[in-house]
């Protein structure tokens, strides 16, 4: 990176938020996804939408090509430079701009952290659903960006489903404003939706306008064993069709369920296939007779164990099985690869037997927990990276089973994003006409191809 | 250093929210994860200990509150101060390290000799005069600061005037060996005395060995291990002297540092069987809230907690502290935000880097402020030094006690 180019963007951001030394790059040169890493040429932190437009503004005019980055949380490599060019922080634009109680909105700077917007919503009776793993560090830029899901993702839906206005800097230094408060707006594209998920290649985010809910009154947390792993996912498709919608429906298997027992002693059976977390949520009366709708489908479906929690206390204990559900599988080998396919709902129990029957061919340990409520699971490989015999089975076998996933109408990420770990899968799910259709929206927002290069396709 | 410790870090993040410094600065370089990976680097040879190097490493407070909250076990904190120590130990120690940590810590009787000028400074009233006048402009920066941190000491230390053996009262339930703190014995004597009064009313006899020695906490600070083992082993052997139940400290550094003298001397038998037996004041009143509760009165006073690093995130000690606070009869407890946050004073830090700590601080400080308690109370003598000071400035000021203290009001009242 040459040095007059370095002092430009220090003139604009400041010396002491423009870093060029090699530790700086060296610890810009990952995300949270394993095995990737490659060191950016400059990393900058602007403070203001107008300070991400120069950039850019500059960066277009040079040529040189820019990866933005929030808390880099990422879990596809969204956020590393893979050509040493600019690294953008967002975190220093952290300002919770307004929380409108008249129109349930609120608007804030990109890099907002996720469950600190949660925290203001919520002293005032309101609430942001979307609750991303990462959320008490991800920022909101990010998850629009990845559209990011969560736990509350069956009953909620995810970011996409709350966002409402976008400000969006555009690769030569444009403002763009799409959406607003309104909740009727067709005028013209969609240009919100597109946006979202789009990891950082169409534009860099400055502020975002998400719709906010009432916070509902009460909720109900429930874990249940089940011998059997078809029954589990029997239950889960009975549930629904029932038209219960719970808020969490969370779902262990037999390796997630025996580490999390090696870690945290809660006192879960060694001889069950699946262990799921249910917790409704809504008005009082709703939730007791939603409550004791599922309590009779896990009992017609064989459950051997069913605990409704009878305190907050004991709901946060019911949970901790879930909670720590990452924890202990991250801490039986040095690497762990998280990954997050996605299916039908009515897939489940054939996926899960799928990733166990592939774990055992390729002879990998691969725990598998997750959002069974809209058939996203988190399969997680634990390996290490010093054995790359081992690395090369774990990819044979992922890439088994995102063909599986496709084959069964599903997605290969459901909250990840595609990035750079999962480009090779995309031809296969969306086509040749997919792709051209996507390249032609890239080529309209970023004609110089500066944005986030080499991300999704 | 072990390399599998450094590889088990899967950059997920989870720590940067907690760390102090990350929260200032939203600088990698100045998170766990960050230095866990500049750690890593440096150890494949990618990186080399540069200038810039050491800045960022050193900016780590060490309050390990990265280590409560990564889900894969990792402790950055402590990686990067092994790494520090391991560097230290290919340099050696300077002049001024070895007088400090080899000849003036490990001896009570010189510490306590080095800091009677202070207390001669403070009743003449010489500090009175220096401090009216502004002349502490006039002296180096750090000496200024710590000079500024010194609350009024007490007439002697407390290891001079405690008596080795203090009886329990009425039936005798056990024997409790107590761990004086050098800097728990030297300024907050009282709150070590209220320590002590409480054990003895619980019906525990209390023996404070008078040839203790500091915990060696200090050592760790100056990344001397050497120094460490001597004051473990001397320590070990000599609590493993008395027949003792359990050993008691109301410094919340020391029964970190005396917790892990089993792994510091690398298991062996005696040392591992000692650290076993450390309490934290705390764990045994939790253990005792019936029997405590009929000796607490009315207190109805506005009350916040503050959780030294060294407590919550060494030792994972939370709810008991609250649960002591909260058996006080007509006491308004407040939570007080980012609770387990560190306060800045990390050892020696507040001295060493007082630009960070003082951002460190000023959050605190908000914090407090937030909940409008008239008193702010923790267990860690830096936690006292740094909040004191900077709490008596605030506006409205708040009072700073150990835990211990509060109970002592209670009991008086």
């Amino acid at each position: 990176m040459e040095n007059s180019f370095i002092k430009a963007l220090a003139e604009i951001v400041g010396a002491e938020y423009t870093l060029s030394d090699p530790e700086s790059l060296a610890c810009y040169g990952y995300d949270s996804t394993p095995e990737l890493q490659s060191r950016p040429g400059v990393v900058v932190l602007p403070k203001s939408t107008e300070e991400i437009a120069r950039v850019l503004a500059l960066c277009d005019g040079s040529g040189i090509r820019v990866t933005p980055r929030g808390s880099g949380t990422n879990l596809s490599g969204g956020s590393i430079s893979f050509d040493a060019g600019v690294v953008l922080q967002t975190s220093r634009m952290n300002r919770i701009l307004e929380i409108d109680e008249e129109n349930l909105t609120a608007t804030v700077e990109t890099g907002v952290i996720t469950s600190a917007l949660h925290r203001e919503v919520e002293a005032k009776g309101l609430f942001y659903p979307p609750d991303p793993g990462s959320m008490n560090i991800s920022t909101m830029g990010g998850n629009v960006a990845e559209n990011s899901g969560g736990l509350r993702g069956l009953k909620y839906g995810v970011t996409d489903d709350y966002v409402m206005g976008l400000k969006t800097v555009l690769a030569n230094g444009d403002i763009l404003k799409t959406g607003g408060k309104v909740v009727k707006d067709v005028a013209g594209y969609n240009l919100n939706q597109l946006l979202v998920s789009s990891e950082g290649t169409l534009g860099i985010f400055s502020e975002v306008t998400v719709k906010l809910i009432p916070k509902p009154q009460t909720k109900k947390t429930m874990l249940v064993h089940f011998p059997q792993l078809e029954q589990a996912a029997l239950t889960v498709s009975h549930i629904i069709a029932a038209r219960i919608i719970p808020a969490t429906l969370e779902f262990l298997d037999r390796t997630t369920i025996k580490c999390v027992e090696d870690y945290a002693k809660v006192g879960l059976p060694l001889d069950v296939d699946a262990v799921l977390l249910i917790e409704v949520d809504g008005h009082p009366a709703q939730v007791e007779e939603d409550a004791a709708g599922i309590r009779d489908i896990c009992e017609r479906h064989h459950c051997s164990f069913f605990q409704t929690a009878a305190s907050p206390e004991e709901a946060l204990k019911l949970a901790t099985a879930r909670r720590v559900a990452l924890s202990a599988l991250a801490r039986v080998r040095p690497t762990t690869i998280l990954e997050d396919a996605t299916v039908p709902r009515s897939c489940i129990a054939p996926m899960v037997k799928l990733i166990q029957d592939t774990a055992k061919k390729y002879d990998l340990l691969i725990g598998t927990f997750g959002h069974a409520g809209d058939g996203n699971l988190h399969p997680t490989c634990l390996t290490d990276e010093r054995n790359p015999d081992e690395i090369k089975r774990a990819h044979q076998a992922f890439g088994e089973i995102f063909e599986a996933t496709i084959a069964m109408g599903g997605t290969i990420t459901g909250e990840h994003g595609v990035g750079v770990a999962k480009k090779k899968y995309l031809p296969k799910l969306v086509g040749e006409s997919g792709l051209r259709v996507m390249r032609g929206i890239k080529g309209a927002f970023d004609p110089k191809g500066i944005l986030n290069p080499g991300k999704i396709f | 250093m072990d390399y599998v410790k450094l590889i088990n870090c899967m950059r997920c993040g989870m720590c940067l929210p907690h760390c102090p410094t990350y929260k200032e600065t939203f600088l990698e370089t100045a998170s766990p994860r960050g230095r866990v990976a500049l750690v890593r680097k440096f150890q494949e040879g990618e990186l080399v200990e540069s200038e810039k190097f050491l800045e960022y490493v050193s900016l780590c407070l060490d309050c390990q509150a990265c280590a409560s909250a990564c889900p894969c076990g990792v402790n950055a904190g402590e990686l990067v101060a092994e790494f520090r120590c391991e560097r230290k130990n290919e340099k050696g120690l300077s002049f001024m390290e070895d007088m400090v940590l080899r000849k003036l810590v490990p001896h009570p009787d010189r510490l306590e000799a080095a800091t009677a000028p202070l207390r001669l400074y403070q009743k003449t009233g010489l500090q009175k005069v220096v401090r009216s006048l502004g002349l502490l402009k006039m002296f180096p920066e750090a000496l200024g600061r710590m000079e500024g941190l010194l609350p009024k000491l007490p007439d002697a230390p407390l290891r001079q005037t405690i008596s080795e053996v203090t009886p329990a009262v009425g039936k005798e339930k056990g024997t409790a060996g107590f761990f004086l703190g050098c800097v728990m014995s030297l300024i907050f004597s009282e709150a070590s005395l209220a320590t002590v009064n409480l054990l003895s009313a619980l019906g525990y006899k209390v023996v404070t060995p008078k040839d203790q020695k500091c915990c060696g906490a200090p050592n760790m600070l100056g990344h001397d291990i050497e120094g460490l083992k001597d004051a473990a082993r001397f320590n070990t052997d000599l609590f493993e002297s008395h027949d003792l139940d359990f050993v008691v400290t109301d410094c919340g550094g020391c029964g970190a540092e005396l917790k892990k003298y089993g792994h510091h001397l690398d298991g062996e038998e005696g040392a591992t069987t000692f650290s076993a037996k450390v309490r934290d004041i705390s764990e045994v009143l939790a253990g005792e809230a019936g029997a405590l509760k009929e000796l607490l009165k009315p207190l109805p006073v506005k009350v916040t907690y503050h959780d030294p690093c060294h407590i919550a995130h060494c030792q994972g000690i939370r709810s008991q502290p609250r649960t002591i606070i909260n058996l006080i009869p007509g006491i308004d407890f407040r939570e007080l935000p980012e609770a387990d946050a560190c306060c800045g004073s990390a050892g020696t830090y507040n001295i060493e880097k007082p630009e960070m700590s003082d951002r460190v601080l000023s959050r605190k400080v908000l914090n407090v402020q937030k909940t409008g308690a008239d008193y702010l109370v923790t267990s860690n003598p830096g936690c006292l030094l740094q909040l004191k000071k900077a709490l008596s400035e605030a506006t409205p000021p708040v009072k700073v006690i150990h835990l211990t203290e509060l109970l002592q009001m209670s009991m008086d009242a």
